[in-house]
């Protein structure tokens, strides 16, 4: 083989070991341990509970109250398989923080089961729509499943 | 007839194309950045369904993240096209790139954490989407090092290029960090991105495109720039670069 034919199989032996790399680190990535816990991995027993961990899902409606007169914040974390943790947070609240809003809180869990947060973060959605345009696409989405369920 | 396809691979003949090519991005560049930010300031909503105003960081932060990610790949890709070929144009074309993309990295953690204290409530986490974003900076950061640390051109040349092929690792995990398919598998904190998938206003979406367009034209010039430069300071012993400056005066 010429010089340069040897140095373009090397470049493909590179190019292929990296990409095979970057796979399993991937693979790795997702099987560890996660950024993450949802409510049900949580209850699962999959989060280190002997540590300080995050768990991440959306507020429940109707479920955010005032400890009595202190800064304390107490509500619900769910997720879609509707399992439920509950958290205590004192502090301020990200600007973005309401029901139904996807949120990450790092913190420990206490013995009953009560998850004491010390940082509340708020995510939001890869929806840039006005409310309004919002408001309009869910109608019609609903509509068309009902019509669905109603067909069947 | 046969087309000579290395034509413009040597320096003496690329260096006065280069030239050609740099206002003509430079000024797509500043129409498009300046078209793009006016659509998305005055022709875009005010409040989004859960974000406000400050949502408008998209128009920067986007099309820095893409090009930093971009930019990696075509330096690495030029890098290795230097190893095989061996022709000194694709180092240089490499080593010019190296700034750019590590200020476009820069500019998207930078907007990036102005745009999270906003709305998520913190101006840094370590989310594996942030995670591997700074690790890109590091890496932008480290083939530059390595290639000023190096005396030799060609063997700075040649290390740097072997650090940004392995380096290449780290792209395809900034992009799956939050883009794979079962969402409970990457959990993150930052958002995924699903440009196309009717989630965003189409005057949003126009103008982020148009900006992140610009960033590219301005990628180009700034590039473009830089490899002249490094032309002329590693061809100075060549006769067409006195002929240059004697022309110059």
């Amino acid at each position: 083989m010429k010089p340069r034919q040897k140095r373009i199989v090397f470049a493909i032996i590179a190019v292929i070991a990296i990409g095979v790399a970057a796979k399993l680190i991937i693979a790795s990535i997702d099987a560890g341990s996660s950024y993450f816990y949802s409510p049900k991995k949580v209850l699962a027993g999959e989060a280190p509970t002997d540590q300080v961990f995050r768990i991440g899902g959306l507020v429940k409606v109707g479920s955010i109250q005032r400890i009595g007169k202190t800064l304390t914040v107490e509500f619900i974390v769910t997720d879609d398989a509707a399992a439920e943790i509950t958290t205590h947070y004192t502090g301020i609240l990200p600007d973005l923080f309401k029901e139904g809003q996807g949120v990450v809180a790092k913190g420990r869990l206490r013995e009953d089961g009560v998850f004491i947060a010390e940082e509340v973060l708020a995510k939001h959605d890869e929806k840039y729509l006005a409310p309004e345009v919002k408001e309009a696409l869910e109608e019609a989405h609903n509509e068309a499943t009902n019509k669905k369920e109603y067909a069947q | 007839m046969s087309i000579n396809w290395f034509k413009y691979s040597s320096p003496a003949t690329f260096y006065p194309l280069a030239g050609k090519m740099v206002p003509f991005f430079g000024w797509l560049a500043a129409i498009l950045m300046a078209g793009g930010l006016y659509w998305g300031f005055f022709e875009t909503p005010d409040r989004l369904s859960d974000q406000k105003e400050y949502y408008r960081i998209i128009y920067i932060h986007v099309g820095a993240a893409w090009m930093s990610m971009w930019l990696y790949i075509v330096m690495a890709a030029w890098a290795l096209a230097g190893l095989v070929f061996q022709t000194r144009l694709s180092f240089m074309i490499a080593k010019a790139i190296a700034p750019t993309g590590a200020i476009a990295t820069f500019l998207a953690l930078w907007t990036g954490a102005f745009w999270g204290k906003t709305s998520w409530g913190t101006w840094w986490d370590w989310d594996p989407r942030m995670t591997s974003e700074l690790i890109l900076l590091f890496l932008y950061m480290g083939y530059m090092a390595l290639q000023s640390a190096i005396d030799d051109p060609r063997r700075a040349d040649r290390a740097a290029a072997l650090l940004a092929l392995v380096g290449l690792v780290c792209v395809p995990i900034i992009f799956w960090s939050i883009n794979c398919p079962d969402p409970n598998e990457c959990a993150a904190l930052h958002q995924t991105s699903n440009p196309g998938g009717g989630n965003m206003e189409p005057n949003i979406l126009i103008a982020m495109l148009v900006t992140a367009f610009a960033f590219w034209m301005y990628s180009f010039a700034a590039i473009l720039m830089r490899v002249r430069n490094i032309i002329l300071e590693r061809e100075r012993h060549t006769t067409w670069v006195n002929e240059l400056l004697e022309e110059k005066g």
